[in-house]
């Protein structure tokens, strides 16, 4: 059981931030109304998305240090479980956008650099099936991981700030921190992020586990 | 007589505009949550929550019990 607190405090976290998601005070705002709620649930998408690229370049880089495959394999799930909530992420925003911005894909430039970041790691693992020989594939996808990770960075959360944008947080458009005087959707926001990105790991640590294990069933195959 | 009744009316109106804005002038569902069950969508939203966390459970308990095969 020791192994398992982290999982059950994911899970903890994210009760708390449905019931206090849904029942808690949100401050009052034209146009958004209610739907500000969606704060708990889709910010947290990406959060957990760019932590689980991050674990992603750290491994491919451990990777590139030490050549242990293992860790080859950690950057790749990291990756697939991230994708899958990059598309919550972009699929929960797009419902919002629908409603509040009249347009689920106004050309916005924080929307379009998260589509083309999107892209992106696609076509890393459109790379890395492209590649037969396993270690010439672990490196290639490694240097290129190194590469996409900056570049994902500078198009999600550095260019949108440089322009205007109608996503909040962007540049000409404030974020809902101002909003929050009294600090009661940030004491959600911040437990459903960590919930988030805890269950999140724990998807890539499953989908990690199974690859070793193929992988082990292959290497003994063999 | 009518500038009398025409300054009440007014008033009225001031009155009824007044009372059907809420303070912020910003609709929300305050009302709704107190009258409206949303404590059972949350009591759904929980239950549906709770059998995929335990689902993942079971999840990872088969791949320990693999695990614990192949070091044989």
């Amino acid at each position: 059981m020791k192994h398992y607190w982290w999982k059950i405090l994911g899970i903890l976290l994210l009760l708390y931030s449905i019931i206090m998601g849904i029942l808690g005070p949100v401050p009052a705002l034209p146009i958004v109304h209610e739907t500000i709620r969606n704060v708990y649930f889709h910010v947290p998408m990406w959060f957990t998305m760019f932590t689980l690229y991050f674990i992603s370049v750290v491994y491919s880089i451990k990777y590139l240090a030490a050549g242990n495959p293992q860790h080859d394999l950690v950057a790749v799930e990291s990756v697939n479980v991230g994708i899958v909530f990059c598309i919550f992420g972009l699929a929960s925003g797009m419902l919002w956008a629908n409603f509040t911005w009249g347009d689920p894909w106004p050309n916005d430039p924080k929307l379009n650099g998260s589509a083309i970041a999107t892209l992106m790691y696609l076509a890393y693992l459109v790379l890395r099936n492209a590649l037969e020989e396993e270690q010439k594939r672990a490196k290639i996808s490694a240097v290129y991981n190194v590469f996409a990770f900056p570049i994902m960075i500078v198009l999600m959360y550095i260019l949108p700030k440089t322009t205007d944008s109608l996503h909040p947080g962007s540049g000409g458009n404030a974020g809902f921190g101002q909003f929050d005087l009294d600090g009661s959707m940030k004491a959600v926001l911040y437990p459903a992020s960590l919930g988030w990105i805890l269950i999140g790991t724990w998807l890539m640590t499953l989908r990690f586990r199974i690859r070793k294990l193929e992988y082990q069933h292959q290497a003994t195959a063999a | 007589m009518k500038k009398i009744i025409l300054s009440l009316l007014l008033v009225i109106n001031g009155l009824i505009c007044s009372f059907a804005q809420s303070n912020t002038g910003v609709e929300m569902a305050t009302g709704l949550r107190s009258s409206g069950k949303i404590y059972v969508v949350v009591t759904v939203l929980v239950v549906l929550f709770l059998g995929l966390a335990i689902y993942l459970f079971t999840i990872d308990k088969k791949l320990a019990r693999l695990e614990k095969q192949q070091k044989h």
